[in-house]
């Protein structure tokens, strides 16, 4: 089998799994949650009390199978039921208001961080043991902080004391969200900050990842050969050993960006961002279940939809991941 | 010209009379950084909690208490109620440590468990289990884990550590079976099956003594997890929020407003704990890298020659008289190591034949 179709089928696997998962959490787990949310949230109509105790499991709605398969009806149409929280709005809705903001943030900030982490790994790999190879157990400390704890330092270092960023929120209040400048323009300066966060907690891992695998790179024999032939410096680094040693790093990008998106979520709180995260808070604070669940599969569904993407990019850098037999 | 041979990185290392300081004193210098680190915020986890000054979740009702800077008599300052920083971090770093050590040890028993199976067994089960942990490491772990905890009645210590056990084990799994698949194959293990030994004998005696560095990185990495992910879910306020760890302490500082009011000495020493001891873990897994793979070591285990940074693994410099290159030609040639030699080695010809040494 072809490697792309190979993940393709991997992916499927993983979305089922997390879909399965979040179909039997609200069973298996103990307490009853529809009466939570029915006495923190009175003026439900009786309507939402049966479509609660449909969609989390509670009395007796029709066989398992049943509900399992009407689950996945739904979920395939988007329809994640009613919001508690703000009673009649449809939690898809609530969705495709916050996605976009989430996206657009911390799609952006995590390429700028990889693909700066990367660059600098190459520099400091080359360089091994020049300045930038040294300072680099001092960026572990960034890398170790919570991205949360580091948000709130330069909360109030940039934005309390010196006023130079916005305290939160998407945008300045007061504007109307459209596609004219004014709010783009907000919407940038507000974002600048939560993607600086981002990126310094982040690029660490990349470039202490690759450096690594460029050291051990710069020490294989067709990288001694490519010097031996006299070719330039910026060939033998960037075609001969940057361009191999970048797989595992390609490789190890799917897999940290649900830690990147872990993180991010975090990062919302702190800055009252109104993204994704900001709004599984309020979910969490507020036992609104439904929220809950639909907020994990579009974070796991676009976490994997990334990945997929990353090994198409694979495939195009690597010649052997289009021949390679097992690919695990 | 004169080349002046390094007679040793350290002459004080030659003198030294026990063995194991000699050994200590080898370690790359990340992991003993690590080390220490590490080894005050156990020692503050162990003592802190008998030594702490005031009860942490004491309340005091003089509002002349409440958001005290720093002081002689509360060394961190006191939150909004009146309650002693210094003692709330003491009892936090030792409830923070205590979940991540347990989830650490449970789940890398799990991925010990799940690893050396699947490669044991091998065929049909081997796919399930490899297929297992590569999707739960590509599923997102925070949301899922704020999902399982938000729908548990109580979320105490206990669920935390059951619920970040059960999560936490894929990572090491895969790396471990990959190294006992190529362990499995080795001479020795075939000669004790040879001479008849049972299966778990094998694992226990033959393949898991041979993994022990794996594991323990594995069990660092996993702390690391541990402690990331539970303050993270005790600053969401998925935690029992009337216990002191970091991240609950985190959390009373930011629904309290702490950055509004100004009082830093409230929320920096948690999160500066967090960062610390992750820093110590961090420093922790790249030393003991390095001492697997003597590559990775930083430039200070090096041989300096004349001036010049030689690495052990390098080929024998030939130098070259350096060709006028442009601007850009120049900037990138600036990066190559080559470039190193020709700025000091160009005023001698037998300048250029060093021999790295000194590395015992």
């Amino acid at each position: 089998m072809p490697f792309i179709i190979r993940r393709l089928v991997f992916y499927l696997v993983a979305a089922w799994v997390a879909l399965t998962a979040n179909f039997f959490i609200p069973r298996a787990m103990p307490g009853n949650a529809v009466q939570d949310i029915m006495s923190k949230f009175p003026n439900l109509q009786p309507s939402a009390y049966k479509a609660l105790e449909a969609m989390l499991g509670v009395g007796h709605p029709g066989s398992i199978w049943h509900q399992y398969w009407s689950y996945l009806d739904d979920v395939f149409h988007f329809n994640f039921g009613t919001d508690v929280t703000e009673y009649p709005a449809r939690v898809s809705t609530l969705l495709f208001e916050t996605i976009p903001w989430t996206l657009t943030l911390v799609g952006s900030a995590t390429i700028i961080a990889f693909v700066l982490g990367t660059g600098l790994g190459i520099v400091a790999g080359w360089r091994h043991g020049g300045w930038l190879d040294r300072v680099l157990p001092g960026l572990m400390f960034f890398q170790a902080i919570p991205y949360f704890f580091l948000a709130l330092i330069l909360l109030e270092v940039l934005a309390i004391s010196l006023h130079i960023f916005p305290l939160g929120q998407g945008y300045a209040g007061g504007l109307v969200p459209g596609w004219h400048w004014a709010f783009i323009g907000s919407a940038i300066y507000h974002s600048l900050l939560p993607a600086f966060t981002i990126v310094i907690t982040s690029v660490a891992g990349w470039m202490l990842q690759m450096r690594n695998v460029m050291i051990t790179t710069i020490g294989e024999d067709y990288v001694l050969a490519g010097q031996a032939k006299g070719l330039p410096n910026h060939r033998v680094v960037f075609t001969y050993a940057a361009r191999n040693a970048l797989l595992p790093q390609l490789q190890g990008f799917g897999l940290a960006l649900g830690f990147v998106v872990s993180g991010a979520i975090v990062m919302e709180i702190v800055f009252s961002y109104p993204g994704i995260g900001l709004l599984l808070l309020n979910a969490v604070t507020s036992n609104d279940f439904p929220l809950m669940q639909a907020i994990f599969l579009v974070i796991t569904f676009t976490v994997l939809l990334a990945n997929l993407i990353v090994d198409l990019v694979i495939v195009f850098v690597d010649p052997r991941a289009r021949t390679r037999e097992a690919a695990r | 010209m004169t080349v002046t041979l390094p007679v040793s990185a350290d002459p004080a290392a030659l003198t030294e009379t026990p063995k194991d300081i000699g050994r200590w004193r080898r370690l790359p210098t990340k992991a003993k950084a690590g080390t220490v680190l590490l080894g005050v915020f156990v020692l503050a986890a162990i003592i802190g909690p008998q030594v702490t000054p005031y009860d942490p979740s004491y309340q005091n009702p003089s509002p002349g208490l409440s958001l005290l800077a720093p002081n002689a008599a509360h060394l961190l300052g006191t939150t909004q109620s009146g309650q002693d920083v210094l003692s709330q971090l003491l009892v936090g770093i030792r409830l923070t440590l205590e979940l991540a050590v347990i989830v650490g040890a449970v789940a890398t028993a799990l991925s010990v468990i799940v690893g050396v199976s699947a490669a044991f067994l091998g065929g049909f089960w081997d796919d399930v289990l490899s297929l297992a942990s590569n999707v739960f490491l590509v599923i997102p772990a925070l949301p899922l884990l704020i999902l399982l905890l938000g729908y548990l009645p109580q979320k105490g210590q206990t669920a935390t550590i059951i619920v970040l056990s059960v999560l936490g084990w894929p990572w090491g799994a895969r790396v471990i079976r990959a190294q006992t698949l190529a362990i499995r194959n080795r001479d020795f293990i075939a000669a004790s099956r040879e001479t008849g030994e049972r299966t778990w004998r094998i694992i226990t005696f033959e393949i898991i003594p041979n993994e022990v560095s794996l594991i323990a990185a594995s069990f660092v990495n996993t702390v690391l997890y541990a402690i990331g992910a539970s303050v993270a879910l005790a600053f969401i306020g998925l935690a029992d929020l009337n216990s002191w760890s970091l991240g609950t302490m985190l959390y009373w500082a930011q629904s309290q407003q702490a950055l509004q009011l100004g009082a830093w000495w409230w929320f920096a020493p948690p999160g500066l704990a967090v960062a610390l001891i992750g820093t110590a873990l961090v420093l922790l897994n790249t030393g003991m890298d390095e001492l697997g793979n003597p590559r990775l070591r930083d430039a200070s285990k090096v041989a300096k020659i004349g001036g010049r940074r030689l690495h052990p693994a390098d080929p024998t410099p030939v130098l070259q008289a350096a060709a006028p290159r442009g601007a850009l030609a120049g900037f990138l040639h600036s990066f190559s190591r080559r470039s190193l030699l020709e700025e000091r080695g160009a005023s001698g010809p037998q300048a250029g034949i060093a021999q790295p040494g000194g590395e015992r």
